[in-house]
């Protein structure tokens, strides 16, 4: 089954975006369905954090159509909209809040409402407790419930990052390079975690450890100047002459 | 829920409310209990002080707002008191002009400007002291937030804005009296200023303020509103991403901010007396956030003692070497940095408990330097 715009859950046609003359996203074209997990790979400057700016509304682009779910134009709509509409965004590098326990960082992460008064006179609600508690337990992290996000290890704080991303209940998640400075053994556990989340929601990962590109085992998407030059399965992709020039080399 | 150092913080405020009027009022004069007027004025111009610093360490403490500007605030609650306290000399002035201040009679104008309208009534005035910063602090954060504008960039345009009120309130065209700015004051509610009793009463409510002022920043800063302003602070994007709008977050907490400090400003002016420009200076301004460095940012009480180490030593060093003050605040300000980069508060905090973490947000705040 091709998918269209119409029941895609996000849909990418013909963007392109330039800083000063340098041409970051070049007539870039991306579905990806609902439910539906897919890992980006590129060399540097491809364009997979831009992309992720414009998905998340921190890029205008020159032009080109962003939709979401088929209807939403997300060019009109600011950062703190499209996060509320359910498109999630883990950092490259490990965005928590490192003052703030374990615990509240998954509070504030939580769906529920974001206005000032709202949450002036929020308190805390059984249910919001056993979210966290399941989250924990998810992430790997209940014994660090009480803990300083920022005594956390670096793979600790990945996966804390995570657990907000899931937190927040999100139809989209958007994942930059979930597996930087992991070890092996968390990476693996990362991609276990990954392909936990995804069917529940949609997953984009990117990455550029291969090992964990493999293990999450699902469809590829190489990006190279600002464009997709290759789609398909690892194997496919790692076969196309193109792709072994630019970016797998050797 | 009170934590013990907002039980050693609210203990000491209610202690002094009640020694000082008591040493004030009761005390034979002479005697070694005895506090003069003037200390009891100038105890209370402290309080005031302590709130000022309350409200900066709201916004820099707590949201990473930091203002160099926030003696405007403060002045403009004082100049909202000014003018009632202007009013309620009535004919008593040395012009003895029943409707209009001696400034205006001096400028020949013929009638009390519409701006001054209302101002013969106290509570009109109180609710101003709060509604013009307020105000101010709505419209100017309102465009610098929606623009993102942050960090420095904020700090030096609060620094334009103080600067500028400080000209528009030279002119004597403005109506506040220009130069001199607004004084000789004679009574509050009908109780003459001079009387002890009048200023025991002002110390009581500067004391009410700066406790009451507490209550509400920790409300603010405790609730899951805080803690999403504490994101703010740490990881503005993360916060963003996360669907909350920022802007707004930091809006109110800077309008709540502003507004204390009018409320400072207003309880100051009857304790010294005068309002005039060089309130607006922004030198004061910077001078705040002084204090909330050296009682410790991030703590709300460690501002609060921060305001009042530093003013009691400024009383004593002016005294002794007048024109040196400005360096040895410059001295001061270096020392902390480098010595107690936690503030007072921090160090003695840290010497009670030995090496537990420590205090997080002091922490993050000295790693982000």
């Amino acid at each position: 089954m091709t998918i269209t715009a119409a029941n895609s859950i996000l849909y990418l046609d013909d963007v392109h975006v330039a800083f000063d003359g340098f041409k970051a996203i070049n007539g870039l074209s991306l579905v990806l369905g609902p439910g539906e997990m897919r890992a980006i790979i590129g060399p540097n400057g491809a364009g997979k954090t831009t992309m992720m700016d414009i998905i998340t509304g921190k890029t205008r682009p020159d032009r080109g159509d962003v939709l979401f779910a088929g209807e939403v134009d997300l060019t009109q709509q600011d950062e703190a909209s499209i996060a509320r509409l359910g498109i999630g965004r883990k950092f490259q590098k490990p965005t928590v809040f490192e003052t703030q326990s374990v615990e509240d960082n998954l509070l504030l992460a939580l769906k529920g409402p974001r206005d000032v008064f709202a949450t002036l006179f929020a308190r805390g609600r059984a249910e919001e407790r056993a979210r966290i508690d399941a989250l924990l337990a998810l992430i790997r992290l209940e014994g660090r419930r009480r803990d300083l996000a920022a005594d956390l290890s670096h793979g600790q704080k990945q996966w804390l990052e995570i657990g907000m991303l899931l937190a927040q209940d999100p139809k989209v998640l958007l994942v930059d390079e979930p597996a930087a400075g992991m070890t092996d053994a968390e990476t693996m556990q990362t991609a276990e975690l990954l392909r936990a989340v995804a069917g529940a929601h949609s997953v984009v990962v990117v990455e550029h450890d291969m090992a964990f590109v493999r293990a999450l085992d699902v469809k590829v998407t190489v990006l190279h100047q600002g464009a997709v030059l290759a789609e398909g399965s690892i194997d496919h992709v790692s076969a196309v002459p193109e792709v072994v020039d630019v970016y797998l080399g050797r | 829920m009170i934590d013990a150092r907002a039980a050693v913080f609210l203990g000491l405020l209610f202690a002094a409310a009640v020694a000082v009027p008591l040493m004030s009022l009761m005390a034979a004069p002479g005697s070694g209990l005895h506090l003069p007027s003037y200390a009891v004025s100038l105890f209370g111009k402290y309080l005031t002080y302590a709130l000022l610093a309350l409200s900066v360490d709201l916004i820099w403490g707590y949201a990473g707002i930091l203002s160099l500007g926030h003696g405007a605030f403060f002045a403009l609650g004082g100049y909202a008191m000014g003018m009632h306290l202007m009013r309620e000399i009535g004919d008593r002035g040395v012009y003895a002009n029943p409707d209009l201040p001696d400034f205006m009679v001096f400028l020949n104008w013929g009638e009390l400007p519409w701006f001054w309208l209302g101002f013969d009534m106290f509570w009109f005035a109180v609710v101003m002291a709060m509604v013009a910063p307020g105000l101010l602090a709505f419209v100017f954060g309102w465009f610098a937030f929606r623009s993102r504008v942050t960090g420095v960039y904020f700090s030096i345009i609060t620094q334009a804005m103080t600067y500028a009120l400080l000209l528009a309130f030279f002119r004597n065209e403005m109506g506040f009296g220009g130069n001199n700015g607004l004084t000789d004051f004679k009574d509050i509610l009908g109780y003459s200023l001079q009387s002890d009793a009048t200023r025991a009463g002002l110390f009581v409510a500067s004391a009410l303020a700066l406790g009451g002022g507490y209550a509400l920043c920790r409300a603010i800063t405790r609730s899951r509103a805080g803690k999403v302003l504490i994101g703010v602070r740490d990881a503005e994007s993360r916060t963003r991403f996360l669907g909350y709008r920022v802007e707004r977050y930091k809006l109110f907490v800077f309008c709540v901010s502003a507004m204390l400090a009018g409320v400072a400003g207003a309880l100051y002016v009857p304790q010294v007396g005068i309002i005039n420009p060089s309130e607006f200076s922004p030198a004061s301004s910077i001078e705040i956030v002084i204090w909330v460095a050296v009682g410790g940012r991030g703590t709300l009480a460690g501002a609060a003692l921060g305001a009042l180490i530093v003013n009691a030593f400024k009383t004593l060093f002016t005294g002794w070497f007048p024109e040196m003050w400005l360096f040895a605040l410059g001295a001061l300000f270096i020392g902390v940095t480098l010595f107690l980069p936690r503030g007072v508060l921090g160090a003695l905090e840290a010497l009670r408990r030995p090496r537990r973490g420590g205090a997080p947000a002091a922490q993050a705040a000295e790693a982000r330097r």
